[in-house]
C-alpha cells in the first residue's frame, strides 16, 4: 500500500498526539517526513522543574526529545512498523525560558536490519542557540516477513 | 567528655520528613508526574504512581520512554539535593524552626543525562533510587536504577552529571 506524503503526515500527526502521555504535555507534530519530525509543546507550570526560576524540567524535555526521536524513526522510508527507544542521552545547552514553547527537531540519520539512529535538537524561541541536544538508539520493529 | 542526650525519635524523624517534604513539593513536574519519596534514614525510594496519562504505547501497553527519563532524571536530582540538605540539617546548618522553602537548596542542573531503556515499563507503580557516584563542589555524577515488580531485574538506568548549586558562605565563587 503506498500512501501520498499528505495522508501519511496527517495519520502520524493522529498517531503521535494521541499516545496519552505525549498529550499530557500538550505535544503537537508540526512536520514529518522521511526519517524527520518536528514536534513542539508549550511551557505549563505542570512541567516547572524549578520553582524558583520556572524553567521547566529537563525530563519533560526528554520526553519531548524522545517522542521526535521516536517519529523521525517511524517516518523512515526503510523502517516500517513500531520502534521503541533503546538509549536516549540529552546534552542540555542552557535552561528553556520559561513561557516559550520548545521545538524539538529529530533527524533518523541511519537505519540497520534492526536499530534507528537519531539526532535531535531542542529550541526555544531563540533559534541560534539550542536549549538541548539529543542522540539516541532506536529499535526497529518490522513486521513479520512471510514467505513468497 | 559527655555526648549530649540524643532526641526523641519522633522530633528526628519530623524534621526529617519535614525537609524531605519541602524539598519534593517545590517541584511542581514531581506532582504532576505522580512521583514521590519514601525515606529510610538517609536512604530515598521514588515510587512513580502509575496513571493512564503516562502511557506511550497503548497497544502493549507500556509507559512512555520520556516519562521513564523524567521519573530517573527526577530521582537523581532530588536524591543529589537531599545528600546536600541531610548534611544541612544532620549538622545543625539550618534549624528545624527555620525549615522552610527559603531554607531548600537550590538545585542542581543536569550537564547530560542518558537513559538505558532495559524492558517496557508495565502499565504499574515504578520504583528507583539514586547513587551519587561523585559529588565535588561543582560536579556531581549520579546513577539511577529503577525497576517495578523484582528489585532485581531493572527495566530502565540511568548516568547523569550534573552542575552542583553555588553555595553562598563555604568560600565558593557565587556568580
Amino acid at each position: 500500500m503506498t500512501l501520498k506524503a499528505g495522508e501519511k503526515a496527517r495519520i502520524a500527526k493522529q498517531f503521535i498526539e494521541a499516545i496519552p502521555f505525549s498529550k499530557a504535555l500538550g505535544m503537537t507534530l508540526d512536520d514529518i517526513g522521511d526519517g524527520f519530525a518536528v514536534i513542539s509543546m508549550p511551557w505549563s507550570e505542570d512541567l516547572v522543574g524549578d520553582p524558583r526560576s520556572g524553567v521547566i524540567h529537563g525530563g519533560a524535555v526528554s520526553a519531548l526529545m524522545d517522542t521526535c526521536g521516536g517519529a523521525a524513526v517511524m517516518s523512515h522510508p526503510d523502517a516500517p512498523a513500531g520502534t521503541a527507544t533503546i538509549d536516549l542521552r540529552i546534552d542540555y545547552m542552557r535552561p528553556a525560558t520559561p513561557g516559550q514553547r520548545i521545538v524539538a527537531r529529530a533527524e533518523c540519520y541511519n537505519v540497520t536490519r534492526s536499530v534507528g539512529f537519531v539526532r535531535a535538537s531542542a529550541f526555544d524561541e531563540d533559534e541560534e542557540r539550542p536549549v538541548a541536544t539529543a542522540a539516541g538508539a532506536f529499535t526497529v520493529e518490522r513486521p513479520k516477513e512471510t514467505k513468497s | 567528655m559527655s555526648r549530649p542526650r540524643p532526641e526523641p525519635v519522633q522530633v528526628v524523624k519530623e524534621r526529617r520528613d519535614r525537609a524531605l517534604e519541602l524539598l519534593v513539593q517545590g517541584v511542581p513536574y514531581a506532582r504532576f508526574m505522580g512521583i514521590e519519596f519514601d525515606r529510610r534514614g538517609d536512604e530515598l525510594t521514588a515510587i512513580m504512581h502509575f496513571d493512564e496519562k503516562l502511557i506511550g504505547n497503548p497497544f502493549l501497553p507500556a509507559l512512555h520512554g520520556g516519562a521513564i527519563a523524567s521519573f530517573l532524571e527526577m530521582t537523581a536530582i532530588i536524591g543529589l539535593s537531599w545528600q546536600t540538605l541531610w548534611d544541612d540539617i544532620e549538622t545543625g546548618r539550618v534549624a528545624a524552626e527555620d525549615l522552610g522553602p527559603d531554607a531548600m537548596p537550590r538545585l542542581p542542573k543536569t550537564i547530560d543525562f542518558t537513559v538505558d531503556y532495559l524492558r517496557a515499563g508495565l502499565p504499574r507503580d515504578a520504583y528507583a533510587r539514586a547513587r551519587v557516584n561523585r559529588s565535588g563542589r561543582r560536579y556531581a555524577s549520579v546513577h539511577v536504577e529503577a525497576w517495578q515488580d523484582n528489585r532485581d531485574k531493572l527495566f530502565a538506568q540511568a548516568t547523569g552529571h550534573f552542575l552542583m548549586p553555588t553555595r553562598v558562605g563555604n568560600g565558593a565563587h557565587v556568580g
